[in-house]
């Protein structure tokens, strides 16, 4: 197993903690990873992304060309991504704030309403996590339970009213992305 | 201790912690801030001195001042604040005091950006500042490597009483990767004899970069030599994998290094006796490790995040033997290994004759 992950959308949507928690968790089932924010002048313009490398073999690049898996949580980085995906990737887009048609047919694409779903169960910060669990249901790179246990631990109790609300969330997108039509 | 996930920053800095620093001045910049932000957080729990100084020649003054007193000490900056605090450097070179430089280089020249950059390699390595003189340079390449590179670069800095840089990039300080801590070290207790400490009850110990006299201050400088010359003999380190029956070594240090290594990877898989050298100190350069591998090898490729600069030292320690090609990327690029990769097939096309 060796993935190379981009989630990228806009500062606030929870992008950059999408893919630190898919760091902490890999990391909990012993898998090797590394974590690289966008820092540059981008994230000044609202964007933020992070890219992502999960293998089962110590990691040499932690910069990747071609993504075999990007999470979009925008209708930019949807643009942006597409075109530099591996042949065959999986692509995880927010349905809800799409505007452009997919151009390329040899991908993966698996559209998820987060923001809307989000939005329905009253708070919106949670379309990360809707997100996050259409990306396992369709390649489980870490299993939900150790999910669930590290979401909770980097939530803190500080925010453990969003304990519940996170993990639906995460159950929800799941079950959406099992049922959707590729 | 357990591996936990870590920034570099951070891990850079909780290292230090852990080494024993008992002081740490600075002032922020991107992309070294959390560094900094770490050290303020930690040691004033810890009881030990944390200044945010006014400018970066406020901060290596400060630690100028703290070496001299015989305490663990260091600062952090990124490549404009570094070119800020040469002429302090220089000062603590001259007086032969121990200290502790990390430099998370960025894009260049000027303010540049705040993108990751290898472009620093010639200063640091060098002279850091005005006078005749090479601090030591060492360059992670990982959060690990950082971590341990931290403690050593305390040890050589005591041992040899000279200046000592860490020097990772902007990726290395801005990645999160799974690292392990060593144990927290006890602060040392006494001070070293040659400290300024008071005088109470001892003859006077002076400490100064000043000596009017030419004669005076070849002999300083003779001295100085003498010790460069000693740890250019010990302290060379690097790593490599694969350069057993390579016709071809990639050459290429921190995140450069590591990006190079998927690559030489991806070109064994093709059928390419490639191999990877990886320097981990860059002064001293590993001379010793590259010229004799420079017997049997056909080429050399170095990478590097800047316009060619390692390159220099490469061709040097392999005295022309072997035609020595570079690749890099500027002004905050990373490369890809894809890109990498390219340049060792076209390479090896062109400069590797047989023996595959």
């Amino acid at each position: 197993m060796h993935e190379e992950l981009i989630f990228a959308g806009f500062g606030g949507q929870g992008v950059l903690f999408a893919g630190q928690l898919l760091a902490y968790t890999a990391l909990a089932e012993g898998k090797h990873v590394t974590w690289i924010p966008s820092y540059g002048p981008e994230m000044r313009g609202g964007t933020a992304n992070c890219t992502v490398v999960v293998s089962r073999d110590p990691i040499g690049s932690p910069v990747c060309q071609n993504p075999s898996i990007a999470v979009v949580f925008n209708n930019p980085s949807f643009e942006k991504y597409e075109p530099l995906m591996m042949p065959g990737g999986l692509l995880i887009t927010n349905d809800s704030l799409m505007v452009t048609q997919p151009e390329r047919d040899d991908l993966e694409i698996v559209p998820v309403p987060a923001t809307e779903l989000a939005t329905q169960m009253g708070e919106v910060r949670i379309a990360n996590m809707i997100l996050f669990g259409a990306l396992l249901a369709r390649r489980p790179l870490v299993s939900v339970d150790t999910v669930q246990r590290v979401l909770i631990d980097k939530l803190g109790n500080r925010k453990a009213h969003l304990h519940e609300a996170n993990i639906t969330a995460l159950k929800r997108g799941m079950e959406l992305a099992q049922h959707a039509e590729v | 201790m357990a591996v936990e996930l870590m920034k570099g920053n951070v891990a850079l800095a909780e290292a230090a912690i852990r080494a024993g620093v008992e002081a740490y001045f600075g002032y922020p910049i991107t992309p070294q801030t959390e560094l900094l932000e770490h050290m303020a957080k930690r040691m004033p729990e810890l009881g030990r001195a944390f200044v945010q100084a006014e400018s970066e020649v406020a901060a290596i003054n400060m630690v100028y001042g703290a070496a001299c007193a015989g305490a663990r000490t260091m600062t952090s900056s990124s490549s404009p604040g570094i070119s800020l605090m040469q002429e302090g450097f220089s000062y603590i070179a001259g007086s032969e005091v121990p200290a502790v430089i990390v430099d998370v280089m960025r894009g260049g020249p000027g303010l540049g950006n705040i993108q990751p950059s290898q472009a620093d390699y010639f200063q640091v390595t060098r002279s850091a500042g005005h006078g005749d003189y090479h601090p030591i340079v060492l360059a992670p390449a990982s959060v690990q490597e950082a971590i341990d590179l931290m403690g050593l670069a305390f040890d050589l800095a005591d041992q040899y009483r000279h200046l000592v840089f860490v020097v990772a990039d902007g990726l290395i300080g801005q990645m999160m990767e799974p690292a392990e801590m060593p144990p927290m070290q006890p602060l040392r207790q006494e001070r070293p004899d040659w400290a300024l400490t008071g005088a109470e009850g001892r003859e006077v110990n002076t400490i100064a970069s000043l000596e009017l006299h030419a004669e005076g201050l070849e002999a300083v400088n003779l001295r100085l030599q003498a010790k460069l010359e000693t740890i250019r003999a010990a302290e060379q380190r690097s790593t490599e994998i694969l350069t057993e029956d390579a016709n071809l070594i990639v050459v290429g240090y921190g995140t450069a290094g590591r990006i190079a290594q998927t690559a030489v990877l991806q070109a064994r898989q093709q059928g390419l006796k490639v191999g990877l050298l990886r320097p981990i100190s860059l002064w001293p350069f590993p001379e010793e490790r590259l010229s004799e591998l420079s017997d049997r090898v056909q080429a050399f490729l170095v990478v590097e995040m800047n316009a060619g600069q390692m390159v220099d030292d490469v061709r040097l320690a392999s005295g022309g033997q072997v035609p020595v090609r570079f690749y890099g990327r500027m002004g905050g690029m990373v490369p890809v290994p894809e890109e990498i990769l390219h340049e060792i097939v076209t390479v090896y096309e062109k400069l590797i004759t047989s023996g595959v």
